[in-house]
């Protein structure tokens, strides 16, 4: 692989930029793999990375029904913030806020990730009483956040308006090193550097069933033939119901659509991230102007990528008192991905009862922001067989156990 | 938008007007239930790609529940009925059955 550099663009300027090698294989799928992951999104490249990076584990496969990076990790907001309520969910947020922070040197790949600062703004009494007690436990955790009062608040994000008259803006949680990033650079570094320790990215090729044999997996079928593999982690997001199926058990989780939507591009005029999860809605600009608008997810299982129209409406007609200006702006496109929803809002990465198959799924609509930390985790937990590390507490046997790691509270909308 | 037909009062109502509410025909257990139990009814949904059973609340209408079967992939709804029935009619079953020859058919 060759390294990405000035020099390099300037070296490839001399040719016209037309000797770029291609950033990753395209490579046959082999008959067996020591790991198959099924699902080419930000986590399960992520998992891919860190097997090899971490454990030397490199004869991996990663199974992708559409193009890599073409689900949610295609479709997201990208909002990054680490200042989670629970102890272990702060510690899995930050260590990926963190990560992101050299993700691009670490990956020789631009991920444009931009510490522009995330806000949260409390709009009632019980948010303000809510997020101070996020500011406390963050104190404890080490999770570097503040509790900031109005006057502040206008002055990081001017175009707010803070009266009102419905839910006036009374201060906000703000953690000037959360921001942004760009999503697919996420899922294409990874890929690239994947590709270069010789893992197989194969793409167009859909997981159908998994085999298993006594209780132990021994591969999957898939649209491309069978393909044997001692260890299989599943990462799918939405489908993860789906694939569950296949493997012949149950999740705590259900599949809904989210929407998201951006503006015309207009000249510069805000620089940070702004959340309001009492009226559900929250926006950002990107570097190409536009504003990018979502809100909380549409009401009913679904699998269509799709949402409904009143919710856009919805989402946006909340935000107007916030943002008037948003009343002039046109809208510029809209679209949904399914994200897959747990009843304490936490993710799942864990063991499952069939041996040697490993899940990471439930990130539901916040999981973008978690990619690398994610993908360490899951590492770790297909590589020693063991649920320990920052994984420990986000196993399956939690909602049995009653042991939830309840973000529905600090998640509020849940970006 | 979804238009559905509330069984308890006739009328078509938009998605608007209503308020879903998740998988229909959970089987419910209290004190003394086993673990497993306790925590298939809790927590662990059926969230199927296809056909769906669901309870929906026509909240700016009558009020009233009632459940629906649909298609969680196209959004095709194949029939309302009363919240009352324990298990799906027969012949809405049927008439899904009949749509989709695959369909493994009703399970809990
Ligand atoms: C509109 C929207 C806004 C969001 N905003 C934010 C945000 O601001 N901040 C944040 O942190 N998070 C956000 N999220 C959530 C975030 O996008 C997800 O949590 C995250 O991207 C999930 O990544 P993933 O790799 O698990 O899933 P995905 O990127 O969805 O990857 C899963 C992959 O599995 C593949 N797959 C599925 N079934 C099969 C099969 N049978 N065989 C082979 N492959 C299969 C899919 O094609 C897909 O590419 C948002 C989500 C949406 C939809
Ligand atoms: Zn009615």
């Amino acid at each position: 692989m060759k390294r990405y550099s000035a020099f390099a663009i300037a070296k490839n300027a001399l040719s016209y930029h037309q000797g770029w090698e291609r950033a990753w294989a395209k490579p046959q799928m082999k008959k067996e793999y020591d790991a198959v992951i099924i699902g080419a999104g930000g986590h399960g490249l992520a998992t891919a990375f860190y097997l090899g990076k971490n454990y030397g584990i490199t004869n991996v496969a990663i199974i992708e029904k559409g193009w890599l990076g073409g689900g949610n990790t295609g479709r997201n907001t990208t909002i990054i913030r680490s200042n989670y309520l629970q102890d272990p969910s702060a510690a899995i947020y930050e260590k990926a806020r963190s990560l992101y922070e050299t993700m691009s040197q670490d990956l020789n790949y631009n991920v444009m990730f931009s510490p522009r600062g995330v806000m949260m703004l409390a709009q009632t009494e019980a948010e303000i009483r809510g997020y101070k007690r996020t500011a406390h436990a963050n104190k404890l955790q080490g999770v570097k956040t503040e509790y900031i009062g109005p006057q502040k608040v206008k002055a990081l994000c001017p175009i707010i308006e803070l009266s009102g008259p419905r839910y006036p803006v009374l201060g906000a949680l703000w953690q000037s090193r959360g921001g942004t990033a760009r999503h697919d650079a996420v899922a294409w570094g990874y890929a690239r550097a994947c590709s270069e320790m010789g893992m197989d990215i194969i793409q167009q090729c859909e997981v159908t069933g998994v085999m298993q044999s006594r209780g132990k997996v021994m591969g999957v079928q898939t649209s491309k033939g069978n393909v044997k593999c001692k260890k299989l982690g599943i990462v799918v997001a939405g489908n993860s119901g789906h694939l569950a199926e296949m493997a012949g058990f149950r999740l705590p989780l259900e599949s809904v659509a989210l929407q998201a939507l951006v503006s015309e591009p207009i000249k510069p005029c805000m620089d940070v991230v702004v959340m309001a999860n009492t009226v559900h809605g929250y926006m950002s600009q990107s570097d190409k102007g536009e504003m990018v608008i979502g809100g909380g997810t549409d009401g009913f299982n679904n699998y269509t990528q799709r949402g409904s129209f009143h919710h856009l409406e919805e989402t946006v007609r909340a935000l107007i008192e916030t943002f008037p200006m948003v009343s002039r702006l046109k809208m510029l496109r809209h679209w949904g991905g399914i994200v897959d929803v747990t009843g304490d809002r936490s993710p799942i990465i864990s063991k499952t009862p069939l041996s040697g198959c490993f899940i990471n799924c439930g990130w539901g609509t916040g999981g973008f922001k978690a990619i690398p930390g994610s993908g360490w985790a899951m590492a770790e937990l297909m590589a020693k067989d063991e649920q320990t590390g920052l994984g420990a507490q986000f196993g399956l046997n939690r909602f049995q156990e009653g042991r939830f790691i309840d973000e529905s509270v600090a998640a509020g909308v849940a970006h | 938008m979804l238009n559905l037909k509330c069984p308890n009062c006739e009328i078509t109502a938009d998605e608007t007007d209503l308020h879903c509410d998740g998988q229909a025909h959970i089987e419910r257990f209290g004190t003394g239930a086993s673990d497993d139990d306790l925590e298939t009814y809790l927590f662990m949904r059926h969230n199927p790609k296809g056909v769906h059973f669901e309870r929906w609340r026509h909240v700016f209408g009558c009020g009233k529940w009632f459940n629906v079967a649909r298609c969680t992939v196209t959004l095709e709804v194949f029939g309302t009925y009363s919240a009352q029935s324990l298990v799906p009619p027969k012949s809405l079953i049927n008439k899904i059955k009949k749509k989709r020859p695959e369909w493994e058919g009703f399970v809990k």
